[in-house]
């Protein structure tokens, strides 16, 4: 039953925590699609150079603008690049990307919001008005700024995503540490003496773990998605690299004789980001009991 | 209120300051030299390093960062953001002949979002678990993840080529021609509605079966109060509050896509505008327009925050 989760909220009595977890977790067929398709995405990174039927890269002019068949499944590109490889190849390109910013931004940000949150005072106003400045550029303003300035490529884009992507972890954080430096537990670690930075990395961030793997998840899907439209506009991953966001825009002029030229990537990159928000969904069902199913 | 509306003003002001320090840095961490960019731009001769010196007093770039701030800052109050370094229009007159083609695109697209996302959102919160729960939490959820330049070219591809009833880009004036200029603008509001409309959607459900839990709900139903009634006038209202805060950002979300949108139908609005001059590296109209996006947005937090004040008086006091 798809998005539905009353049939799981009567767990029987004092079920322990991991059984509650993946109950709940498991509960709907959205999120499971979600954890197939991630699965199958992670399985085409790690084994693309064996999977892809021909090298994404190599260019046959002969063979060029192909429609789909038993050799060339999704047809070939402009320059005789075989779309399937490209698509697979370009998995590479988005999951390295994705977990990049996501692990760079979320250290900084959670460096950033703990520190506002647990000092306070004019640490959080200075720290936190930042970030305000900062989200006042829509996201992908931000990185289009970022990317005018640096150029395009792999390194750049994720420097640009990065400096977009950070504030939501740090506001996250403040918000989280704000809450849980209230609890008596703290007070007791300070006053057996412990520092400030014991408390802050050792008690009041892995506190914070739920909504951070959730905020994970779905960061994910959103850098994914952030790339793609960069390499879209043309100030993304420069080519000849295999991204799927260049490849809709390549496909562009064809769109009347080869559609799957844009679709196909699109679609991948559909599923993909789907996925992780199914996924993070899931998380945040399991992980918060007062959101269950609420979202 | 009053305390709460002159905090909120202050604030939004400090912020409005960060980002004209945070655009005016970004713009001069920028490798090359500007005066070389705007001679070699203009004419191939030699240069003199005189001349070079000469112009870079001219502009003022001899100057300390700070106080180049300062002159740069009191230029964008008074309007100034400079000229282009191409064809030496003035950066702010070029925004204001393109707000109105983004208005154009980005006002219908912002309606329709709370138009149909909040209805949306309320009846699978009403019916929650039922077949149309099921449906519109689903699109909602793909429409969220849809990329908007696919959604783009898949809406061209069906209704510009197969079924050939609208032009597939451009742009024309309302004034000019009404009936060609709502064909030219339907997908793309399409095209930048559908994320406003399923986030808003996510949203009001979300906090409608929140509040649906309350006991002020409760005791709504036990006066035997038809379920119209209980949803419209007890639980509707202090739903819409987060939901007010989304719609906000909203508009910032609007003004992202609109840079995606106008490029994939050739609409000459901001958007475009922000894109074809990072790829011209004009940078004061990457800073102009950058800057007036920011400013749009922090005046948009700074009215969802009254509206928010006001229809929450807790939000008041903290």
């Amino acid at each position: 039953m798809p998005g539905n989760a009353s049939g799981v909220t009567v767990p029987p009595p004092r079920l322990n925590e991991f059984k509650r977890f993946r109950r709940v977790f498991l509960g709907r067929g959205v999120v499971i699609f979600g954890l197939i398709v991630l699965l199958f995405f992670i399985i085409i990174t790690i084994f693309a150079p064996v999977l892809a039927p021909y090298d994404p890269y190599e260019i046959d002019v002969g063979n060029a603008l192909l429609q789909p068949s038993r050799q060339h499944l999704l047809g070939t590109d402009a320059v005789g690049r075989d779309i399937l490889s490209r698509i697979i190849f370009g998995s590479r390109t988005s999951l390295f990307i994705g977990i990049s910013v996501v692990a760079i931004s979320t250290i900084v940000g959670v460096v950033l919001g703990i520190t506002a949150g647990y000092y306070g005072g004019w640490v959080y106003t200075i720290i936190m008005r930042l970030i305000d400045a900062y989200m006042a550029f829509p996201m992908i303003i931000l990185a289009l700024m970022v990317s005018s300035l640096l150029g395009g490529g792999i390194k750049n884009v994720i420097i640009a995503l990065t400096v977009a992507m950070m504030p939501g972890y740090a506001r996250l954080i403040c918000g989280q540490a704000l809450h849980i430096k209230e609890n008596d537990y703290i007070l007791a670690e300070r006053s057996f003496g412990a520092s400030n930075f014991r408390i802050m990395f050792l008690h009041i961030v892995p506190n914070c773990f739920s909504p951070l793997i959730v905020m994970v998840t779905m960061m994910l899907g959103s850098v994914i998605l952030a790339e793609a439209g960069l390499s879209f506009l043309g100030v993304g991953i420069t080519p000849p690299t295999a991204a799927w966001g260049s490849m809709v825009n390549e496909g562009r002029p064809y769109l009347l004789t080869q559609p799957a030229l844009s679709f196909a990537p699109g679609i991948a990159i559909m599923l993909v980001v789907f996925a992780f928000n199914m996924v993070g969904d899931g998380l945040r069902d399991a992980l918060d009991p007062s959101l269950r199913g609420t979202l | 209120m009053v305390s709460y509306l002159i905090r909120r003003l202050i604030q939004s002001f400090f912020v409005l300051i960060l980002v004209t320090i945070l655009v005016f840095a970004a713009m001069r961490i920028l490798p090359g030299d500007p005066i070389r960019m705007l001679l070699t731009q203009n004419q191939e001769a030699e240069i003199t390093q005189e001349q070079i010196n000469f112009m870079r007093h001219q502009y003022g770039l001899d100057k300390p960062l700070y106080v180049q701030y300062f002159i740069w800052l009191d230029g964008v109050f008074k309007g100034d953001l400079g000229r282009s370094i191409l064809n030496h229009v003035p950066v702010a007159n070029e925004i204001l002949r393109r707000v109105p083609i983004t208005l154009n695109l980005g006002i219908p697209a912002f309606l329709l979002g709370i138009i149909l996302g909040i209805p949306a959102g309320i009846i699978c919160a009403v019916r929650r678990g039922k077949f149309i729960d099921t449906l519109v939490t689903t699109l909602a959820n793909i429409g969220i993840t849809v990329p908007v330049f696919w959604l783009g070219f898949l809406l061209v591809y069906i209704f510009g080529i197969h079924l050939r009833v609208l032009p597939v880009q451009g742009y024309t004036s309302p004034t000019d021609n009404l009936l060609l200029n709502i064909k030219q603008t339907v997908l793309p509001i399409i095209c930048l509605a559908l994320f406003p409309i399923a986030s808003t959607s996510r949203q009001t459900r979300s906090s409608m079966l929140d509040v649906m839990k309350q006991d002020y709900i409760r005791t709504a139903w036990s006066k035997g109060l038809q379920e119209r009634w209980v949803v419209v006038k007890h639980a509707l209202k202090n739903s819409l509050i987060p939901v007010v805060t989304l719609s906000g950002m909203g508009l910032s979300m609007i003004m992202g896509g609109a840079v995606i949108v106008e490029t994939v139908f050739n609409v000459p609005g901001i958007g475009r505008l922000a894109v074809q001059s990072v790829f011209s590296k004009d940078y004061p109209y990457v800073q102009g327009v950058v800057l007036f996006i920011a400013i749009v947005v922090i005046v948009a937090n700074f009215l969802t925050d009254i509206a928010y004040g006001y229809f929450d008086p807790r939000i008041r006091y903290n």
